[in-house]
């Protein structure tokens, strides 16, 4: 029987891609194994197999083609002995685009081409748009914009630091040749040669280490963890050599390094690697930590932590870096570490959050506006040092605070600014400091329970209009 | 160059003009008896290679202030003036007094938390060594560091680090630094041989290897890594200095009590690496006196054990006595070395003593470079 070829999923995270390319043609006769197309993630390129023995009856989805949804059918297979009949009844079978699983343990789901991979519905949050963003009081007015991926914006940041300071570079696994397993360091190795763009082998502790004593020695290294899940190999450099030898050295002594990588939930890779160390690093004095959440808070944040003679920690988002947004067309973009922003302004309700807690938070606000509450979205951008006087300015206009991160909500980031939230600014809250947290558990691997590990707009909505008193 | 500074007014860097004025210093001649600032610093000076080539004598001096350093500090942390943990490096001074003889002026040398020593041996002013001992305003990390965590970038002494095993990396980035700079200079990395152990002792080997950084590994086997005997802790464990082996990096043992065997290995050691060879590492046999801490009192060895040690291994006699056989010193000489270098220890102790508390206010300074 005839079947579709579908768009597969080329990563935990990938949601649409380019079909760059037919290898074979309409009528051709195809061997499970064959490898039939290319596709361009924002990654890599990928080579696509057949999975089936057949012959190619029609490509539905011509090659050069850009964004193509995971799951789209892409082509239909024809086995042996049928005939072109047997296209439109696979065309007629096509699924509707699938819909976001509800968080209902008992929901089957429709699985498609090789089980292993499934696209996360939830990243796929729609452009919102741009009107409801805040101007950025950091851009000098009339400033051009260029539209970047958070990756791309990484990228720059480390390229643009690296060509006006020898003595930066960059250290870590597959930074160089590979350009990176999430393909941030894309052309680095290319530019500044091995001698700055180093590949080591898998030894965090090691690497970290090496980084720091080099950091003690003025150099100005930026050292990537492939995850932060495997920074906890490493941690002890980080605190321990990194963040408090200034302190022990009586300021005899520092180190000027950049640790950074994609931190917290990606998508269905389970509870070792979706860990959001955000606590973990803001709990530490000596050390400065910067969460982006778009384009222009990466380059600009990146940046900063390049240049700042202390050690700082760079907390990116996986589901980040695809994320396309404007980027401010400076010669030195650079943003102060320190310094929250103020992404939509409101009246009603804060909500304060960082970096892939604001997709949640910018979600519910528009939703709250439809809802007449206005929120007011606060970027912390920074987590330690932490821009309480924004926050508590913020407060003091909307009586009332709601913070929303991805990290467990036990001595975390938010509940720390919910405690101070609730000494410095009580005579101005109407509500109790409220915290939209993931789930206090290791996170799941089933789609549907780590999807209610994380927050979620919805959440973020009730919260909003419980300390509203709205129902 | 940071080792501009060597053989000049030794003066820490952080004691700017300002924090004088502020802080007045006490007295340097207390007991009366003025040996003069800068003579420690002249005989760390004096083994250093360009400044006097493998003179024994200066060696012996080197090894002498080190030991009645460590001895004083013993009995200043007796007296509850020294607090928390004070590891004495007693009995192992050859080691870093030879090491530093066969090294050039900018090299690096890095260790853990057994480091009076190797801060004496950079030239470091005993009194200043000492007032972080006693946790005062004018000890090296103006007494937020203490005993396992002081620093010199001026003399090239990179600490002083309190947790095992961390030398190794951090030495190894030292040394990239090194690499990345073509500075020609190398970075000795100290450890113990319980550190020899850990995991990123081997993450090390294999990336100094690997990228034939300069640096040469010396793993200070005192035979107790803190009451655990080497051999109940260590595989193969009278070959730690062929641990390298499996990246492809030549070792040696010395006797770590023979200034003479530390300087042959270490020449040999420094040779290869300065060829662009890559990382080296050298198993210096040795052997503390003292306990692991002040808080240790070993009965994990014997009395005897310790007592042959002293009498028959002692580095600081075994030179004393070649330097009096060959004639290049006499009995009376060596005591009127001794005696000067127990006035300028005593001179070091009476200021760490007299110099005041850091100020309240040091408790929120220097936690980020502003």
């Amino acid at each position: 029987m005839s079947h579709q070829v579908l768009m597969p999923a080329l990563s935990p995270t990938m949601e649409e891609g380019t079909l760059a390319k037919w290898l074979v043609a309409e009528g051709d006769a195809v061997k499970t194994g064959d490898v039939i197309a290319e596709i361009e993630t924002d990654k890599a390129t990928m080579e696509v197999e057949a999975v089936d023995d057949g012959k190619l009856g029609k490509i539905l989805v011509p090659e050069g083609s850009e964004g193509v949804k995971v799951n789209t059918p892409i082509a239909v297979l024809l086995e042996d002995g049928e005939d072109e009949s047997a296209i439109a009844a696979a065309e007629a079978k096509a699924p509707e685009p699938e819909p976001a699983p509800e968080p209902k343990p008992a929901e089957a789901k429709p699985q498609a081409e090789p089980a292993a991979q499934q696209a996360k519905p939830e990243a796929a949050a729609t452009p919102r748009p741009k009107a409801e963003i805040a101007p950025d009081p950091d851009v000098p007015p009339g400033t051009d914009y260029v539209e970047l991926t958070v990756r791309e914006a990484l990228r720059d940041a480390m390229a643009e630091e690296m060509r006006t300071d020898p003595d930066v570079f960059l250290i870590g696994e597959e930074v160089a040749q590979y350009h990176g397993a999430y393909k941030v360091s894309q052309g680095l190795l290319e530019e500044f040669g091995e001698k700055r763009v180093l590949d080591t082998p898998i030894t965090e502790y090691g690497f970290a280490g090496i980084g720091v004593g080099a950091a003690f020695a003025g150099l100005k290294p930026i050292v990537e963890f492939m995850t932060w899940n495997f920074a906890m190999q490493a941690i002890d450099h980080i605190v321990n050599s990194a963040a408090k030898t200034h302190y022990m050295s009586g300021g005899t002594m520092h180190c000027p390094i950049v640790f950074r990588g994609p931190n917290g939930a990606a998508s269905r890779v389970a509870a070792q690697h979706s860990q959001d160390y955000s606590a973990w690093y803001t709990h530490v004095p000596g050390l400065k930590v910067i969460a982006p959440f778009d384009a222009a808070d990466a380059k600009g944040l990146l940046k900063a932590a390049i240049r700042d003679p202390n050690p700082v920690i760079c907390l990116e988002n996986e589901i980040l870096y695809g994320h396309k947004s404007p980027v401010p067309q400076l010669d030195d973009w650079v943003l102060p570490i320190g310094r929250a922003r103020i992404l939509r302004p409101g009246n009603d309700v804060t909500l304060a959050s960082y970096a892939r807690g604001l997709t949640y938070a910018l979600d519910a606000a528009d939703t709250l506006a439809g809802e007449g509450i206005e929120a007011e979205v606060i970027d912390l951008r920074s987590l330690r040092p932490l821009d309480l006087e924004t926050v508590l300015g913020s407060l003091a206009k909307t009586h009332r605070l709601v913070v929303v991160e991805e990290s467990w909500p036990v001595c975390s980031v938010g509940s720390e600014l919910c405690a101070r939230a609730a000494q410095e600014g009580f005579d101005d809250l109407d509500a109790p400091p409220t915290l939209v947290a993931g789930a206090d558990v290791p996170m799941p691997y089933a789609a549907n329970l780590e999807k209610l590990a994380l927050p979620s707009a919805e959440k973020v909505v009730a919260a909003a209009k419980a300390v509203a008193y709205r129902s | 160059m940071s080792t501009e500074g060597h053989g000049e007014k030794p003066i820490p860097r952080f004691l700017s003009q300002d924090q004088d004025d502020a802080s007045p210093m006490p007295a340097d001649t207390s007991n009366g008896e003025a040996v003069g600032e800068g003579l420690a610093q002249e005989i760390a000076d004096k083994v250093i290679t360009k400044q006097a080539h493998e003179s024994e004598l200066d060696a012996y001096r080197a090894m002498l202030l080190i030991r009645r350093f460590e001895e004083k500090a013993g009995q200043l942390y007796g007296m509850g003036h020294i607090g928390g943990f004070c590891h004495l490096y007693i009995g192992q001074e050859a080691i870093v007094t030879g090491m530093r003889q066969v090294m050039e002026d900018g090299d690096q040398i890095i260790t853990a938390y057994r480091d009076h020593g190797h801060m004496l041996s950079s030239g470091m002013e005993p009194k200043y060594v000492m007032a972080e001992l006693t946790g005062r305003s004018h000890g090296y990390a103006k007494g937020k560091g203490g005993s396992m965590h002081m620093f010199s970038v001026e003399r090239d002494f990179y600490g002083g680090h309190g947790i095992v095993g961390t030398p190794a990396p951090l030495g190894t980035g030292i040394a990239f630094a090194n690499h990345y700079r073509d500075n020609g200079r190398i970075c000795v990395t100290f450890f113990g041989e319980g550190a020899a152990n850990q995991g990123q002792v081997y993450e090390s080997f294999n990336i100094a290897s690997l990228w034939k950084l300069p640096v040469v590994y010396v793993i200070e086997n005192n035979r107790y890594a803190m009451g655990t005997a080497v051999e109940r802790g260590s595989a193969n464990a009278h070959h730690l200095y062929n641990r390298g082996s499996a990246f492809g990096i030549p070792g040696e043992q010395a006797d770590g009590m023979n200034i003479h065997a530390v300087r042959a290995a270490g020449k040999r050691a420094m040779q290869h690496t300065r060829s662009g060879a890559g990382p080296y590492i050298i198993e210096m046999l040795t052997y503390r006196y003292r306990g692991h801490s002040m808080s240790d009192p070993a009965k994990y060895r014997t009395r005897e054990e310790v007592q042959d040690m002293r009498e028959h291994h002692d580095p600081i006699d075994l030179l004393g006595k070649h330097l009096v056989e060959t004639g290049e010193a006499t009995e009376a000489d060596l005591k009127s070395i001794d005696k000067e270098i127990r006035a300028l220890v005593g001179e070091a102790a009476d200021f760490a003593l007299q110099d005041p508390e850091p100020d309240p206010d040091e408790l929120y300074t220097d936690v980020l470079v502003s």
